[in-house]
């Protein structure tokens, strides 16, 4: 929301604080400045001139030298601009002065050109004629022309006048965020009623009387079918209008806000929407057919002109405007081309309505037609304060002497008995154990009539007159909101809650994340993190199986295009992606970890929410990154969250995106807790990633079921060990699994670590076997463990081995 | 009488002359081994007088001792000097460059993430967490935000179906737990959130958020500013100001926003805070007896504050990222920068 120093000033005459104390208060009372401009930013020593003289440049056809008095002498200034006559009055920058923008270019000069006195092909020029754009406006605002120099000899103005002033660029531009609540503010009456109570001023309200001229109460005859989307249609008829432009005061308070004039009429509504948040529509009445204004829901398929020429096609939840034959407007979008107000216009249809909100906004999405009214109307405006836009429009038609209006006010409102002020109740003491003070009741009337919110006082009851503008005001915590604003946020002490509370205490969950976390973190790996939302077409390249559970993903109905469609099943995906990043740029060793959601459905239709699955994937590539390394770290994170069973690695072919041959899942007794392994390399190429990727993947939730996560101390031997050396040759299809397995059963209590050191196939080995040779430590809790105890033990390994054909090296 | 003075002496100053560990060894042996000297001193003790013996053995002694003494003294010197040598040989580049202790980084949203929340766990605040995947009723409705209102516009949310979208605060978190109706609350929830944003350098359609909520039947506006800068003091620094704006959500009322003062400049206005001194950091205000009601509770028994911040904001604030879309493409050599 925009609106300009001088504008707020016409409500609140007293304003006298600079545009930087001006924007840090009234932030502070809630109605934030986003930013703030002057509209005078690099201007300087710019007076108004009046051209004398022109003479022709002797040695310069496209320059011309001209006489121009100051009020005070006659200076010269060479200029090229074509437009310039002797008797013309237009701005001119003195030596010394500076323009903010150079008509030549288009460049920013945040420190605007300084001018200085110079020759122009040996002609000397002390100063600058100035064109609209050189004074940093925007042309179109001004009439569209930045050719020449701008004109102000239709201006009330004489030479040596401050030329900023007599342009109204002496003000201040802020542009305000206006909280979707206030609908009140979405108007520069409505900020000016803030700014009057921050700086504790007076507001005058502006003008809404008039005279009008004649009587008709038959000028026009408004049904209205669809009240719920229009609780109010209201009109006013002016005869005999004359249309001109406006008054120089009324196009530079539009301009000053971005708002181009154009005649007396529209610039009346444009600067009543301004100043009351109220789009107001005008109609050429004597294009209104039969007299009649009927407010309906389009049929499907109907097709209406708006005045910008297009032709928009409707659906039955828009609201037409029609008069005794058809269409002749959108409600609360835009008008229509057959009935918009022309110069040849004699006879004018105000109509000031009101909509219901969340209908503009889904009818202007749908007809892809945002316009300045349809964005104040889906905020949902109040239907009296349209009638006090159109009777305000009535008073400047009034005031510029543009058309005759009539008494009769023909409206429709059927609630306009039920939209009154409604009066609240509210307790002080509430208010301030709510806040945390102890402002006074008095005080709190005092700050609440400022704005609007009439108080009485009874003991600690404050009965509130609350205005229908106001809808944001429905409670106690509003007023105390209320009160608090202008009280001051600052002046509110700073205390601690005083409540009995428990501290938290880290959830099982949080424990087993925090531990796969941790040895990633220390073995290297990196944190990612990857949208939740991915193509449908990841599953194919990650080959899944048109069956595959994986393939049952939440699909998003709205989602930001193909690439973000459905709800992801599994990590990997945003693994690869992440490792191919890097991969492509040339990183040589990557480790990457992920701890999110999947989400898996648990019906077809989403009616219940989904298993949002905690999972945490590790991932890699490059030197010294291999299965076993990966295993390790599986092991390493399962041990530390101390899970109850035993861990074992059984090969699994079937996962589609991993190596068949070198993949595990990962299981404690029965359970799969994850997996490990290579990814496959198609897949890998799939994601452009021309080296070995390693994975691992653990569920959060089946792990905390196989863990208790209880740490107890285990003796250590007081006795010392004994170690052998196990060489043995073992037929080749014999995973090492089997023989530890042998070592677990057969070792009993003494048995207490064993390692593998060596593991060979080739020369001096057999064909079909391998070497693999294993350390052994022996060691009891109670004593030293003798030869014969360690060689029983030994005997009974070596026995259960072979009965597996596997023989002792000698 | 063999002159053990005349004896030691000689033995003294061979000991000096000695000019390496081989002839001090040599010496020794000269003087301690089985033909040693003094060793054959000694050996004449058996066919002494005690008395002699003793008178002997005592001088000998003193004469043993010394030349001990000082065969260690010049064997220490001269092991000190290869000692040194060695030392000196085994000298290396200090400034080569080190062997990479490879360790990983957390994302920067999760440390931001566990500095706030370390912050208020030290306060008592208890974390809670709840589906991203989430019902309508959660999400917007019970926390006052009506059907219509604009920020349930399909814009702003991603819906699944009618009743179930990506929540798209971590507030329905919140609704969650009071609907349970137990008092007082003092909680944290954070995780991941959804709007429908395009991706660019200041917008993602996935981000995290941190909010808190405190409930119980006498919590104020002056409890709220005073925990939130406790948070922002011990968060950005005890330096830091705070500063309480009006604003307006749904949820709360009163509402606030807060800015800190701006931690470049220290609140004098740079490029940083855009000239205002001030950072906007997060909203609260005053949990909106609305709110209380469609959650369950009684609202005449409650009276509490909630605040939520954006994680992603934090992190860009505190490592002064330009450009959002960093953090989701996990480049390493971005990953690996934060602590």
């Amino acid at each position: 929301m925009k609106a300009s120093h001088k504008f707020l000033k016409y409500y609140v005459k007293d304003l006298d604080v600079s545009g930087k104390e001006f924007a840090e208060a009234i932030t502070l009372t809630g109605t934030k400045i986003e930013t703030y401009e002057k509209l005078n930013k690099n201007l300087e020593k710019i007076i108004v001139v009046k051209i004398e003289k022109i003479e022709k440049h002797p040695d310069a056809d496209k320059l011309v030298i001209c006489k121009a008095n100051t009020g005070s002498e006659t200076i010269q200034i060479v200029t090229g601009a074509k437009n310039v006559y002797e008797g013309m009055l237009c701005p001119a920058v003195l030596v010394g002065g500076k323009v903010a923008a150079s008509a030549h270019d288009n460049n920013d000069y945040p420190d605007g050109i300084k001018i200085n006195a110079g020759k122009l092909r040996g002609i000397e020029s002390f100063g600058m004629l100035c064109s609209i754009g050189e004074l940093g406006r925007p042309a179109d605002l001004y009439g569209g022309n930045n050719d020449g120099i701008f004109d102000m000899s239709n201006m009330d103005c004489k030479p040596g006048d401050d030329a900023i002033k007599v342009m109204n660029l002496d003000d201040i531009l802020y542009d305000f965020e206006i909280t979707s609540n206030r609908i009140d503010c979405y108007s520069v009456i409505g900020i000016a009623k803030e700014v009057a109570a921050t700086f504790n001023k007076k507001f005058t309200e502006p003008k809404t009387t008039f005279k009008t001229s004649f009587k008709d109460n038959k000028y026009i005859d408004i049904e209205v079918k669809d009240y719920d989307l229009c609780p109010l249609f209201s009109t006013r008829f002016v005869k005999n209008i004359k249309i001109e432009d406006s008054p120089e005061w009324l196009k530079d308070c539009l301009r000053a806000v971005g708002i181009r004039p154009i005649n007396n009429i529209v610039d009346i509504t444009n600067f009543v929407m301004m100043e009351y948040g109220q789009p107001m529509h005008a109609y050429d009445y004597d294009t209104i057919r039969g007299k009649k204004i009927v407010v309906k829901r389009a049929s499907k398929g109907d097709k209406f002109t708006t005045l910008d020429g297009q032709i928009r096609e409707l659906d039955d939840t828009m609201l037409t405007i029609c008069d005794g034959e058809g269409a002749i407007g959108l409600g609360g979008i835009m008008g229509g081309e057959n009935s918009m107000i022309t110069d040849s216009c004699k006879n004018l249809l105000l109509e000031a309505a009101n909509f219901n909100g969340t209908n503009i906004r889904l009818s202007a999405k749908k007809l892809g037609l945002r316009t300045e009214a349809s964005n104040l109307f889906e905020k949902g405006l109040d239907p009296n304060n349209a009638i006090k836009a159109i009777n305000r429009a009535c008073s400047l038609i009034e005031d510029l002497k543009c058309g005759e209006i009539c008494e009769d006010f023909i409206y429709v409102y059927p609630d306009e008995k039920k939209n009154v002020n409604k009066d609240i109740e509210v307790f002080a003491t509430k208010v301030n154990s709510l806040l945390g003070t102890n402002i006074k009741a008095d005080t709190m009337k005092e700050i609440l009539d400022k704005i609007d919110l009439k108080t009485d006082i009874n003991g600690d009851v404050l009965k509130i007159n609350v205005p229908t503008i106001r809808k944001d005001i429905n409670n106690f915590a509003d007023i105390a909101e209320e009160v608090m604003r202008f009280y001051g946020y600052d002046k509110a002490e700073e205390t601690l809650p005083n409540i009995n509370i428990m501290p938290h205490t880290l959830t099982k969950d949080e424990i087993v994340e925090r531990n796969a976390m941790n040895i990633a973190i220390y073995n290297g790996f990196n944190e990612s993190m990857n949208y939740s939302f991915e193509s449908k077409k990841v599953y194919d390249m990650l080959l899944f199986s048109d069956n595959a559970k994986e393939r049952n993903y939440i699909t998003i109905l709205n989602p930001l295009g193909e690439d973000f469609q459905v709800m992801r099943t599994q990590l990997i995906n945003g693994m690869l992606k992440s490792l191919s990043i890097n991969y492509s740029r040339k990183i040589k060793l990557a480790r990457l970890f992920e701890l999110a959601n999947v989400y898996l459905p648990l019906d077809k239709d989403i009616n219940v929410l989904p298993d949002e699955r905690k999972t945490f994937i590790m991932g890699a590539y490059g030197k010294d990154i291999d299965f076993y390394v990966f295993k390790g770290y599986a092991e390493e994170m399962l041990n530390k969250s101390h899970v109850l069973g035993k861990i074992t690695f059984v090969k699994n072919e079937n996962i589609s995106y991993m190596h068949p041959g070198r993949t595990a899942d990962i299981l404690v007794d029965d359970t799969v807790v994850g997996y490990v392994g290579e990814v496959h390399e198609i897949v890998a190429k799939n994601y452009e990633i021309g080296t070995k990727v390693y994975i691992l993947q653990l569920d959060i939730k089946n792990i905390i079921e196989k863990s208790n996560l209880i740490c107890k101390y285990k003796e250590i031997s007081k006795f010392p060990k004994s170690e052998r050396d196990l060489s043995m040759t073992v037929p080749k299809d014999i995973t090492v699994d089997k023989i530890e397995n042998v070592f677990r059963e057969r070792g009993g209590n003494l048995l207490d670590t064993f390692e593998l050191f060596d593991i060979y196939e080739g020369e001096q080995v057999a064909l079909g076997f391998k070497s693999v040779a294993y350390n052994l430590s022996f060691g009891s809790k109670d004593h030293t463990l003798t030869d014969d105890e360690v060689e029983t033990v030994i005997k009974k390994i070596i026995n259960g081995l072979s009965s597996l054909g596997i023989e002792l090296r000698k | 009488m063999i002159n053990i003075d005349e004896l030691k002496e000689k033995a003294l100053y061979k000991i000096k002359e000695a000019t390496s560990l081989k002839e001090l060894d040599d010496i020794k042996v000269n003087y301690f081994g089985k033909k040693g000297e003094i060793t054959a001193i000694m050996q004449t003790f058996r066919d002494m007088a005690e008395e002699d013996r003793k008178k002997l053995g005592k001088i000998i002694n003193e004469a043993r001792n010394s030349i001990d003494e000082l065969i260690k003294d010049r064997q220490k010197s001269f092991n000190d000097v290869i000692l040194n040598e060695k030392l000196k040989k085994e000298a290396i580049d200090v400034t080569l460059p080190s062997k990479k202790v490879d360790i990983g980084h957390l994302h920067p949203c999760t440390i931001v993430f566990n500095d706030v929340r370390d912050i208020f766990e030290k306060m008592g605040y208890t974390v809670v967490t709840g589906p991203e995947i989430e019902y309508d009723e959660y999400n917007f409705e019970k926390l006052n935000i009506e059907k219509g209102h604009p920020a349930r516009d399909e814009q702003d949310t991603f819906y699944i179906n009618d009743k179930v979208l990506l929540r798209t605060q971590t507030s329905p978190v919140q609704a969650r737990v009071m609907e349970k109706g137990k008092l007082p609350i003092c909680i944290i929830s954070a995780g991941r959130v959804f709007r429908s944003d395009s991706v660019d350098a200041t917008h993602s359609p996935t981000f995290h958020q941190i909010e808190g909520l405190v409930v119980s039947d006498n919590i104020s506006f002056a409890d709220l500013k005073g925990t939130l800068t406790t948070f922002a003091k011990s968060f950005f620094g005890e330096d830091i100001k705070t500063r309480f704006r009006p604003h307006h959500f749904p949820f709360t009322e009163p509402s606030a926003e807060m800015d800190v003062s701006c931690f470049k400049c220290g609140g004098k206005g740079c490029r940083f805070c855009k000239g205002e001194g001030w950072i906007e950091i997060l909203g609260c205000g005053m949990v909106n007896p609305r709110v209380y009601e469609l959650c369950g509770l009684d609202k005449d028994k409650c009276q509490g504050f909630a605040f939520g911040m954006g994680i992603e904001r934090l992190g860009l604030l505190k490592y002064e990222i330009d450009d959002m879309r960093l953090l989701y493409e996990n480049d390493v050599r971005f990953l690996s920068q934060f602590d």
